[in-house]
């Protein structure tokens, strides 16, 4: 191997490959951080994040700023994620089942209006190089976590909404409004998900294409359960999904014992990861206490 | 009504009232929870409210502090009158705190965070940032905590989650969560029900310092020991209105449980003067060495080789602090077969082992329960009082036949026993969510009477039943003792324990750390002993 060329080693490739994927996760997971610890459960995620791939696409494709894409992304996550707290906040849905539909909402709503835009449902027009992120969203992702992890510890935002999910009535009780801080952190949730599309398809790739998200919005949230509801280890559990998906990705067209294993084998390996961490390992995770519960005053 | 004229004119010429609530009302729905009720706090005192469960303490209560909205009525700081509180945050301002029945706390956050849960004051270094990114002043506050906790010689660990604090410091550290908000009046709600006798002397005490300091408390109880002992003044209230306002030292506990329930009530456990039937020697119900290993590692087991028995025509109370294992016990003799209610030990009933055996076939051995949380657990709410007396008895020849029920038979046979049991309306077809506590335990109580049980296990039998309903309870209980059942009573109202046992058996923290034989005489058991068990002091 050259000196100069040690970035293009085999090891420094799938690290670097590992953060890039983890970038996305990383924003879903920390939307989702937010609202399940607000007490909210977030199956939407994957919804919120397929509106915000959508949207930064138009956007950078329309502005030809990625910037902007990101900015509407941002947008349209939280205005996505608005009607959600509408349902389950204002008239107390069961977050499943609304979550759900939220996320058919997307995935019908996104080759809609591809094909209103662009007259094709399928994919957005590819986005010059100029127009796409280059490693901003895999830095900006941690820059994230460093200041969530901050404002979790360290300021009475994040204890309000700790207390909102695991004990709302006390958040109450100590003249807080519960709804509030809820109603705040899902569309906080909505933002990170859009931003977190708009990395998939103005940074990973070049266009949105239809169900791009491919279940990172899940993933994003077994990364949630399987981070203990906590900032680090929820970055953690996402390096790691991200470190899978980064193999997955060299693993195809090889050969074991000079069969070519199927693509679709290789591919499904990080959902597998994913099923096995979530029903092995999590064993002792405790979700907060309140989560799924509409708040009610006692 | 009774009403203390001399007492309400002359403390008004002098000091204004710190608090004071005039003709409040509130209705849910067509439940008038709060009727015309006035109450009026003075400086430097303890104040009882006291009622039966659902008189409407706690609703009265929050609507001082901002929580629940009245419908009517007035309200007066320092003889002002001022609109209501918009929410707890302004009541907080004026300086009013609470301490609610079930703790305000969240159990995986430390003692510091949550008592700086409602901080807004800008304190410390950052405090020139707007609210949203200003840190929390945590060294600050924990200073201000220690001044006042030293003050008032608690001891707390503010780095510690607050679930792994006993429930007295629990409630310490909402005090001093109220007093580093610098309130003035200080709401309780039932503080004593989680306490041991030894406890709430304690808790009595320090709210007498504060009073002295020109602060003033409201204590809701029901127990009456404690209001004739520790306050200066009491209002009580009966569905939802006030039945008296006096001075505690010109009434009596008599008085008191007269105008709570609307006529004369025997306060004491009352055998109608019968001396009690020997216990015999057989054990019915024997248990050896049950544990339940913890939920967590290294935590301590939930129980620790508890080992007793209980004999025919025995009563055996268990009496401990709540949450030291005394609803495991009662789910693991219950559910010997769970692994999650067991994880060893061995349970007899008369002398055959149903350690493995399932739940309903130790039902048809002649096992009742009378569940802890009788709407979980007991009744089905939305159902009538028929099927609620059906409930578990379903495959009882009485009732059924080859799977089907007999309807005729099962209306009688209900219909009798609302008859027997007192349970009112009379009304099979009733639901039984309309029913009072007091009623609904007595459904509950006919239902598992009618099989005869050699052994009744018994959780809280009286726990938010009023206290007409309480005299009928206990007769129930030592009757099926006179018919020869075995009765395990577990409850954490310590005069129903020693009224009613044979023996006390007292838990700390999964282990049974004392035992208490009933003596002769008017006070069978020494209260004091059976309360330093509760808190694990051992002799
Ligand atoms: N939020 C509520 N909704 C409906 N009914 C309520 C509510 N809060 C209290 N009640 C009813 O009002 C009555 C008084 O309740 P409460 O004030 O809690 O009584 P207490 O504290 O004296 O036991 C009870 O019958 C209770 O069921
Ligand atoms: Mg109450």
């Amino acid at each position: 191997m050259d000196e100069q060329n040690w970035y293009q080693s085999a090891p420094f490739q799938l690290a670097a490959s590992t953060f890039r994927l983890a970038a996305p996760l990383v924003f879903a997971a920390m939307g989702g951080l937010l609202s399940e610890r607000a007490g909210v459960i977030n199956i939407a995620l994957e919804g919120f994040m397929l509106m915000g791939a959508f949207a930064a696409a138009v956007g950078a494709n329309h502005f030809a700023d990625p910037w902007m894409g990101a900015l509407i992304a941002g947008g349209v996550g939280a205005a996505f994620a608005s009607i959600y707290a509408v349902f389950v906040i204002q008239y107390r849905a069961n977050q499943i089942v609304a979550g759900t539909a939220m996320n058919f909402l997307a995935a019908g709503l996104t080759p809609f209006f591809c094909k209103i835009l662009f007259d094709v449902s399928g994919s957005t027009p590819t986005l010059p190089i100029a127009v796409r992120f280059g490693s901003e969203p895999i830095w900006g992702a941690w820059i994230l976590l460093a200041l969530l992890a901050w404002l979790w510890r360290s300021t009475s935002v994040g204890l309000w909404i700790r207390f909102a999910g695991e004990h709302p009535q006390a958040l109450d009780a100590a003249g807080i409004q519960v709804n509030r801080i809820r109603w705040a952190s899902v569309a906080a949730s909505g933002v990170l998900a859009g931003l977190a599309g708009a990395t998939l398809s103005v940074c990973l790739s070049s266009s949105f294409s239809r169900s791009m998200t491919a279940g990172r919005g899940f993933m994003a949230l077994a990364a949630v359960i399987f981070g203990k509801w906590r900032p680090v280890p929820t970055a953690l559990a996402c390096l790691l999904f991200g470190f899978l998906d980064a193999v997955q990705m060299r693993l195809q067209g090889v050969q074991i014992g000079g069969v070519g294993v199927p693509v679709q084998f290789i591919q499904i390996l990080p959902y597998i990861a994913t099923v096995i961490v979530l029903a092995g390992f999590i064993g002792k995770s405790r979700a907060p206490r309140s989560l799924g519960l509409p708040f009610e005053k006692v | 009504m009774v009403h203390n004229e001399e007492f309400s004119g002359k403390m008004a010429l002098s000091v204004p009232a710190l608090l004071e609530l005039r003709g409040v009302s509130r209705s849910f729905g067509a439940l008038r929870a709060n009727a015309e009720v006035d109450l009026k706090l003075e400086a430097g005192t303890i104040h009882g409210v006291v009622g039966e469960n659902g008189a409407g303490k706690s609703t009265l209560m929050k609507i001082a502090y901002g929580m629940i909205e009245p419908d009517a009525g007035h309200l007066l700081i320092d003889g002002v009158e001022r609109s209501w509180w918009r929410s707890p945050r302004e009541a907080i301002q004026a300086g009013i705190g609470m301490v609610h029945q079930h703790f305000m706390l969240a159990g995986p956050e430390s003692a510091l965070d949550n008592a700086i849960l409602g901080e807004s004051r800008p304190t410390g270094r950052w405090s020139f940032l707007p609210p949203l990114l200003r840190p929390l002043d945590r060294k600050g506050a924990i200073q201000r905590l220690r001044k006042l906790s030293d003050e008032f010689g608690f001891d707390i660990d503010w780095t510690a989650e607050v679930e792994t604090l006993p429930v007295g410091v629990q409630q310490r550290l909402e005090i001093l969560k109220l007093l580093d908000r610098d309130a003035r009046i200080l709401i309780l709600d039932e503080p004593t029900a989680v306490l041991t006798p030894q406890e709430t002397d304690e808790l009595f005490k320090n709210l007498r310092k504060l009073t002295r300091s020109g602060r003033s408390v409201v204590v809701i109880t029901h127990k009456l020991r404690e209001v004739m002992q520790f306050t200066d003044e009491v209002t009580v209230l009966r569905a939802g209105r006030v039945t008296a306002r006096l001075k505690t030292k010109d009434t009596s506990a008599e008085a008191l449980a007269e105008a709570m329930v609307g006529r004369k009530v025997v306060l004491r456990v009352e055998e109608n003067g019968k001396s009690r039937t020997p216990v015999s020697n057989e054990s019915v119900l024997q248990v050896e060495a049950l544990t339940l290993a913890a939920a967590r590692d290294n935590g301590k087991p939930r129980l620790n080789q508890v080992s007793f028995d209980v004999k025919r025509g025995e009563v055996v109370g268990i009496a401990g602090v709540e949450g030291n294992g005394q609803s495991e016990l009662i789910r693991a003799l219950i559910h010997p077969s769970h692994a999650d209610c067991r994880t060893s030990g061995q349970v007899r009933l008369l002398g055959v082992d149903i350690t493995h055996t399932r739940d309903s076939e130790i039902r048809s051995l002649g096992v009742s329960v009378i569940p802890e949380d009788r709407h979980e657990e007991g009744l089905l709410l939305d159902r009538s009082l028929e099927e609620n007396y059906l409930l578990g008895l379903q495959r009882d020849a009485r009732f059924s036949n080859r799977g089907w029920i007999k309807r005729a038979q099962l209306r009688t046979l209900v219909n009798e026993a609302l008859e027997a049991h007192d349970v009112r309306p009379r009304d099979a077809e009733a639901k039984a969510r309309g029913l009072s506590g007091g009623n609904q335990q007595k459904l509950v109580i006919a239902r598992e009477f009618s099989r005869h049980p050699k052994c009744l296990i018994a959780s809280q039998p009286t726990r938010g039943v009023d206290v007409g309903a309480i005299e009928s309870i206990h007769s129930k209980i030592l009757e099926a003792r006179s018919g020869g059942t075995a009765v395990l009573l577990l409850s954490s109202e310590l005069d129903e324990l020693m009224g009613l046992s044979d023996r006390i058996l007292v838990m700390y923290e999964g282990k049974f750390v004392a035992e208490h034989r009933r003596q002769q005489g008017s006070s069978p058991y020494d209260e004091r002993a059976i309360g330093l068990g509760m808190s694990g002091v051992i002799q």
